[in-house]
């Protein structure tokens, strides 16, 4: 698509123009809300800058952003019923490098309410479909982002990952999705949902392009303190060094119920195909991922209860009438916010109280420091690991959401990778028998997404991807 | 104070520190801009917005911590205390929690002569909240308005042991912690525009007693006076509580000033939980060693210090050294002059009288005083030989400061002056030549006056006597505007 259009074979404004034919005539629901004039507008702009070779390195290409990442001007809802009218007075800094790029935002895509939900079905928009099966969830919370990549209604999108939220859903959907290490793409312009564990990351439906939108969006943010300094490199290049003499690790507890027979199949199989193209493989042992689960959801809902104060209805927001001061706030909120964001309001809350903060939030705070070391010691044997995004390929909607337990295991594999801010990537690695993706993991030391991405690589190569 | 007993006083008090911008963002915090003016996403709390360490506020508490003798802790660390309130556009504060940046430390101070010192418990730093506007006249009776220019301006809390015995000596506490502020440039200490503010925490207890009994707490109090008077009061209530054999309860009061008397905010029956949580946002910052050597080699001399010294070295009485420490640049200018002259006792009396009146005439510190130390040194020679009454010295010191010429030259022609028509001659030609800066000067513009003075002198020669050209010349402009067509 990119030498397309640098090529001149095709305009901007005819990509950008298809795009929106397909999003208009699309059934997945993956838009909060697109807005074509703007589109167009921007589209018109680039194609004169590829006319005059001043274009940037995502000239053209369209773009959808999950709706809780600020676009300046365009409403950000977090598909809540809160700020279903807030518009962002600012960018988000992943926004601003995209759009310095000539990257076109074509829709704001749609999510679980604040990015609290593993299948795309808490939105106040309605629930997002899964493209491979209309009746099936598409994963969370950036359903949207995936839906859309994986229908090719946008040739990538931003989602943003606490748990796994850009994961799963590229493992739901079949498509590529990264979570780069905690600090390497700057979270401001994000609506904050767990600060500790919250990363902006891409989802596209190759590595390569997966690489290229990370070299875009990475790099220290003076707004924000969490950004890293390190410098950010071509990772593109890195995707032609192969994996030969790579040691990829394969955690003994990943590959257990509550993980599928097939999706263990599919990630094995796989595993003794990166063994062809010259990787070596080894048993590691992650002893305390069985509290990796219960250590995410204390912290990132003692977090988010933080997060969601400032969402009191006092200076933006949808304000309910009430008596007296309290009683605003009590009114704004109950009709705000959906059932699963009080539910993790409510936890937060808590954990955080006097009385029980040392026995979870504390806790918590200390098993995340063991599963730490349990990644240390792997790393120290292998380069990384391979694992399933998910324990199972795309579940029918409607499922999960009776009891809430078994939808937050949906998680299981891929929160123990933020709750220690290590980079992580699912990638398409087969079917299952009803044709749904499966996804495989790969989790990198910190700051090393160049040999996640090869890894990746590899897997697509594997498969027979160009 | 009845028999046996003795109140325990423990204080909270609230400094802004003297940065330019925020704590969290680069809005500015000057003080007196029109509501909602100094704010950006960071300060109003924007869904996505995330804050940023301000190096200079880290700066100032360290400088203080230092001068208090306190333990630095090397990580700067923070803390989100959650509470709903409409000012508070995050839904919480974000200040140190588990590890203030200055713990410990103690506070040297007098209380009319006697010394005293109190302990501290810590200092740590935090951001102000935003203000609530009722009873304003442009606020209607059932509305509250809400101004975030506050939001996020940067302050230390310093929180004393509950070692103070007195309302006066908390008075004295207040007053030297806030001469040591202004001293150390950490602070303007001005506490009628909310940069220092105190809430104070009250009991009474047998004398000596082991532990400090059921203390209530009056928030807010933004003078020294309120401060007093406030805790004056709350004393003698609850003496009075216990004479009738009722037991004091642990409330929150506040500090009507215009009733003198202290109010019930609420009772403190239901402590509030305000679920203390890291800041995820903030990762630590590490405060080299080698920093904190810096400004600690930069603590200038402290006042109390500084005010025991001249005391002792130039034989002050205690209230003249108190009041020229107040301000370490009056201290320095009269250390200076005291010094050149040799008679302290000379120079206090000119700096607390002649030179302070001056300054608080020309409405300028003593830091951007006119007339350098060294030349009022060169004047109070001459007064201090009898060369000079100290009424003419007068004289001379206000002609230095209307003309600017130096006292060297001013000493030399002294006594010496040109006939008056001479002198009325060249002001009438400095008019004339200026008449459009005339009428400027008569439309209000003031400082145009030494100008004036200026191109008379030059055109005179040098003997001529600046009182004099400073007198007619103010007769001159008083009168009618000229008329620069007929004259």
């Amino acid at each position: 698509m990119r030498s397309l259009l640098l090529r001149r074979e095709v305009s901007c404004v005819e990509v950008v123009g298809a795009c929106l034919q397909r999003i208009a005539q699309s059934p997945l629901n993956a838009f909060v809300s697109v807005c074509p004039e703007r589109a167009l507008r921007q589209a018109c702009a680039v194609d004169e800058r590829i006319a005059r070779h001043r274009a940037g390195m995502l000239a053209g290409l369209a773009i959808g952003v999950k709706d809780n990442i600020n676009v300046r001007g365009w409403k950000t809802t977090c598909a809540s019923r809160h700020l279903a009218d807030y518009v962002a007075p600012f960018h988000a800094t992943a926004v601003r490098r995209l759009l310095r790029q000539d990257a076109i935002v074509l829709g704001k895509t749609n999510m679980d309410e604040f990015a609290m939900g593993s299948s795309g079905e808490s939105s106040h928009f309605g629930p997002t479909r899964n493209p491979h099966c209309l009746e099936r969830v598409p994963g969370g919370s950036s359903s949207g982002s995936a839906a859309a990549v994986a229908a090719r209604e946008v040739w990538a999108a931003l989602g943003s990952d606490t748990g796994g939220s850009v994961r799963q859903p590229a493992s739901f959907c079949g498509v590529v999705g990264l979570k780069p290490t905690y600090g390497r793409v700057s979270r401001y312009g994000l609506v904050a949902f767990g600060s500790s564990l919250d990363q902006i990351g891409p989802l596209t439906l190759s590595v390569q392009d997966c690489a290229l939108v990370l070299q875009v969006i990475a790099g220290h943010d003076p707004h924000e303190a969490t950004s890293s300094r390190l410098p950010v490199l071509d990772w593109q290049r890195e995707l032609d060094r192969g994996i030969s003499g790579l040691r990829l690790g394969r955690p003994a507890e990943y590959f257990q119920p509550p993980a599928s027979a097939e999706v263990r199949d599919a990630v094995d199989a796989t595993l003794a195909q990166l063994v062809g193209a010259g990787a070596g493989v080894e048993e590691i042992s992650l002893p305390h991922t069985d509290y990796a689960v219960a250590t995410y959801y204390v912290t990132c809902t003692a977090e988010a209860s933080s997060n969601l104060a400032r969402f009191d209805g006092m200076r933006y927001g949808a304000r309910s009438a009430a008596n007296d001061l309290d009683e605003t706030y009590v009114a704004t909120r109950t009709l705000g916010f959906g059932p699963e964001v009080k539910r993790r309001i409510l936890l937060g809350c808590f954990v955080l109280s006097a009385g029980h903060y040392q026995a979870y939030y504390d806790k918590a705070q200390r098993v995340r420091t063991l599963i730490a070391q349990d990644f240390a010691r792997a790393f120290e044997k292998v380069d990384c690991l391979v694992t399933p995004t998910a324990p199972t390929t795309a579940f029918r909607m409607g499922k999960r959401t009776v009891n809430p337990l078994t939808m937050y295991l949906s998680d299981v594999y891929t929160v123990s990778a933020s709750l220690c801010g290590l980079p992580a990537i699912s990638v398409p690695c087969g079917r299952d028998a009803n044709g749904l993706p499966i996804g495989l993991q790969v989790i990198g030391k910190p700051f090393d997404e160049g040999t996640v991405l090869r890894v990746a690589r590899a897997v697509e190569i594997a498969r027979g991807q160009r | 104070m009845a028999e046996g007993l003795e109140a325990v006083i423990g204080l909270e008090v609230h400094v802004q520190l003297l940065t330019a911008s925020k704590l969290f963002c680069g809005c500015s915090t000057a003080f007196g801009a029109a509501p909602n003016t100094q704010v950006c996403p960071v300060c109003l709390g924007l869904p996505g917005a995330l804050p940023v360490l301000n190096r200079r506020a880290v700066e100032l508490a360290l400088r203080l911590g230092l001068a208090l003798g306190c333990e630095i802790d090397r990580h700067c660390r923070f803390a989100r205390k959650q509470y709903f309130y409409p000012d508070l556009p995050k839904g919480y504060q974000i200040t140190q929690f588990w590890a203030p940046l200055c713990c410990g430390g103690r506070m040297e101070f007098e209380v009319d002569g006697t010394p005293r010192s109190v302990r501290l418990r810590h200092a740590h730093l935090e951001e102000d909240a935003g203000r609530s506007v009722h009873a304003e006249a442009y606020v209607a009776e059932d509305e509250t308005l809400v101004d975030l220019n506050r939001c996020g301006v940067p302050l230390v809390e310093i929180v004393t042991e509950p070692e103070l015995h007195s309302p006066r000596e908390a008075a004295c506490f207040v007053a030297e912690l806030r001469r040591l502020l202004r001293c150390l440039g950490v602070s303007d200490g001005q506490m009628e525009r909310g940069s220092l503010r105190c809430d104070a925490n009250v009991s009474i207890r047998p004398k000596g007693a082991p532990d400090q009994g059921v203390a209530t707490e009056i928030k807010n109090l933004n003078s020294l006076r309120a401060l007093e008077r406030a805790l004056a009061t709350e004393v003698a209530r609850q003496v009075a509580v216990r004479g009738q054999g009722e037991a004091v309860s642990h409330q929150t009061l506040c500090w009507d000033a215009a009733a003198q008397a202290v109010a019930v905010m609420r009772d403190k029956e239901y402590a509030h939980d305000y679920r203390y949580s890291p800041e995820p946002d903030l990762p630590p910052a590490c405060i080299p060693e080698r920093w904190i050597e810096k400004l600690r080699r930069a603590l200038p001399e402290l006042p109390l210090a500084r005010k025991r010294r001249l005391e002792r070295e130039y034989g002050l009485p205690p209230e003249r050294a108190y009041l020229l420490t107040d301000d370490s640049s009056l201290a320095d200018y009269f250390e200076a002059v005291a010094k050149a002259v040799g008679v302290p006792q000379l120079a206090c009396n000119w700096m607390t009288g002649a030179v302070a009146r001056t300054a608080k005439q020309l409405h300028v510190s003593i830091a951007e005083f006119p007339v350098p130390a060294s030349s009022l040194a060169k004047l109070l020679v001459e007064v201090r030989d009898g060369a000079l009454s100290d009424h003419a010295a007068r004289q001379v010191l206000s002609t230095m400061i209307a003309t600017g010429r130096p006292v060297e030259d001013l000493l030399a022609s002294r006594g010496t002056s040109l006939p008056r028509p001479e002198v009325g001659r060249v002001i009438e030609e400095v008019l004339f030549q200026h008449s459009t800066l005339v009428s400027g000067y008569r439309q209000g513009k003031k400082q145009l006056f030494g100008f004036f003075i200026g191109e008379v002198m030059r055109k005179l020669p040098d003997e001529a006597d600046p009182q004099e050209v400073r007198a007619l010349l103010q007769e001159r402009l008083a009168g009618p505007p000229a008329d620069p067509e007929g004259d």
